[in-house]
């Protein structure tokens, strides 16, 4: 079981700054067991956005949102929807945010924070791993997360070692920053990295927060 | 002026600069540092003090500055985040400005896994850009990390690297920009051995408007060997050496390779010398300090500036 948490709701506002039209995407699994991202809080934070002058062009839910396979055929019944919104907001935890960014060729922002994988890691099994850092960064790395994969947990793009796309640690692994560079690039958000990303709240994160599960 | 800095002042008075670089020793023998120091004296304007580079275990790079120090010149610590968490950083930043050193080089760091103790934790608690940032705050605004005040600022000449070489290429001057607004005064290269590839960045640089904002000193390095050559353009992450430097080497008697590389070097040196942007040249001389003296006056830059 996943534990995520939904963002507060001003930075979420943040995140679609110049976007009108937004496609909400939530999972009928953990989320909805903690209360992120279900039907319920689906539909709630759509009244919330509606009333904030956002235009909801539609809403998905689906079963398992980290299975790619589901999550692909469940989105595809969506497709006009999801083409008419400018962006798309994904309440769950980091692996199903992960999953949207890379079946949508579109803004995905992260609506929620990833306190906990409780021990699972998802059905997206793979490098795309959430490591539950509790302050979800994919709303600047363009769904591919660089606490999991970049060996430096790197915030501010590549190190001076990444060259033809691999990590200067180990060359079959694929340089997670070369990776956010090419995707936001093709949805036109490269500015993201141009932003300066301040140093990380680590105290909220497994990594290095109290050794206990927070929720 | 922001610090005591000798190489701020060469650099805001506007000639070419010339720092270089110095390996620590794996052990505590001081006499190391003061012989290459010795070396160094007179032909730089500051001369850097790795920070556990490729994360071998070696002297502090603080501690060899300050030896450095002591014989007159003026040193740039380097400081990296894969040992050190932001608490450490800042300890550190006021610990090296309270010993009267004035420059610091902020950096990532080689990754663990390629020293001599890969099994240790890396920290990464910030990055390159960040630190920057925090160092800054504490000079410019008397700001820790946290946000809280304090009485006295460390007066550091704040120094960053960038990789022209690495990939994606065009993010590279992107990235040298964000160093820029976090508040990088100086920018020490990558080892530029592919001057058409570097001119092609300095103009992107240029055209940005950076050299106006930062002072860029080109990284530079003499080739001892045909070996080292081949061994840096295969092994080492983010290295460029085009095949005509290898080709060079191989073109001379084979006691006339290490001579044959110095030459390299100055040709390269006097190339940046002409390239829009370019402020200064920083040589790494990797367990080669000696040839720096030569290569100085060899490309013309000798003596340095007096003040």
């Amino acid at each position: 079981m996943l534990i995520s948490k939904q963002k507060p709701f001003e930075e979420i506002m943040g995140y679609l700054n110049g976007e009108k039209k937004i496609f909400l995407v939530g999972c009928r699994g953990c989320a909805e067991g903690w209360e992120s991202g279900g039907e319920k809080e689906i539909l709630e934070m759509k009244k919330k956005l509606e009333e904030n002058g956002k235009v909801i062009t539609g809403y998905a839910l689906v079963d398992m949102l980290c299975d790619k396979a589901l999550a692909a055929l469940k989105l595809k019944n969506y497709k006009k929807k999801i083409e008419e919104a400018d962006s798309l907001i994904v309440f769950t935890d980091g692996a199903g945010v992960q999953v949207v960014s890379e079946l949508v060729k579109k803004m995905v922002h992260p609506g929620c924070n990833t306190i906990s994988s409780g021990g699972g890691h998802a059905e997206w099994k793979g490098a795309e791993r959430c490591m539950e850092c509790g302050n979800c960064v994919l709303e600047y790395t363009g769904g591919l997360c660089p606490i999991a994969r970049c060996s430096k947990h790197l915030l501010n793009g590549p190190c001076g070692g990444s060259q033809g796309g691999k990590c200067e640690v180990d060359p079959t692994i694929p340089c997670v920053w070369h990776l956010i560079y090419e995707r936001l690039k093709e949805i036109g958000k490269l500015d993201k990295m141009e932003m300066l990303l301040a140093p990380k709240d680590w105290s909220v994160s497994l990594i290095s927060g109290p050794p206990v599960k927070r929720f | 002026m922001k610090t005591k800095s000798n190489l701020e002042r060469v650099l805001s008075a506007g000639h070419f600069a010339v720092t270089a670089e110095i390996g620590p020793p794996q052990s505590a023998d001081p006499e190391v540092i003061r012989k290459k120091a010795k070396i160094l004296n007179g032909y730089v304007d500051a001369f850097n003090v790795t920070d556990g580079q490729t994360a071998v275990v070696r002297m502090a790079s603080w501690a060899a500055c300050l030896i450095g120090k002591e014989l007159g010149l003026d040193p740039i610590v380097q400081m990296t985040c894969r040992d050190r968490n932001r608490i450490a950083l800042q300890m550190d930043i006021l610990g090296i400005s309270a010993l009267g050193i004035s420059n610091v080089l902020c950096l990532t760091g080689d990754h663990q896994k390629f020293g001599n103790h890969p099994q240790a934790k890396g920290v990464y608690d910030v990055d390159s850009v960040q630190l920057i940032k925090i160092v800054k705050d504490m000079r410019d605004e008397k700001k820790f990390q946290n946000g809280e005040q304090m009485a006295y600022e460390p007066r550091l000449f704040i120094g960053a690297a960038e990789n022209p070489f690495a990939d994606p290429f065009e993010f590279r001057v992107l990235r040298l920009k964000k160093k820029v607004e976090a508040g990088a005064d100086f920018i020490q290269t990558q080892i530029v051995y592919n001057v058409e590839k570097f001119k092609n960045w300095m103009k992107m640089v240029c055209d940005m408007g950076l050299n106006e904002k930062v002072k860029i000193l080109a990284g530079v390095s003499p080739i001892k060997s045909i070996g080292a050559a081949k061994y840096m353009k295969t092994k080492i992450p983010g290295m460029d050496v085009p095949d005509e430097i290898i080709t060079r080497l191989q073109g001379v008697p084979k006691d006339q390779v290490p001579k044959e590389g110095i030459r390299i070097c100055v040709d390269i040196i006097n190339q940046l010398k002409e390239i829009k942007g370019v402020a200064g040249v920083h040589i790494m001389a990797i367990e080669w300090e000696e040839t720096v003296p030569e290569i100085v006056e060899a490309a013309g830059l000798y003596p340095r500036p007096k003040f």
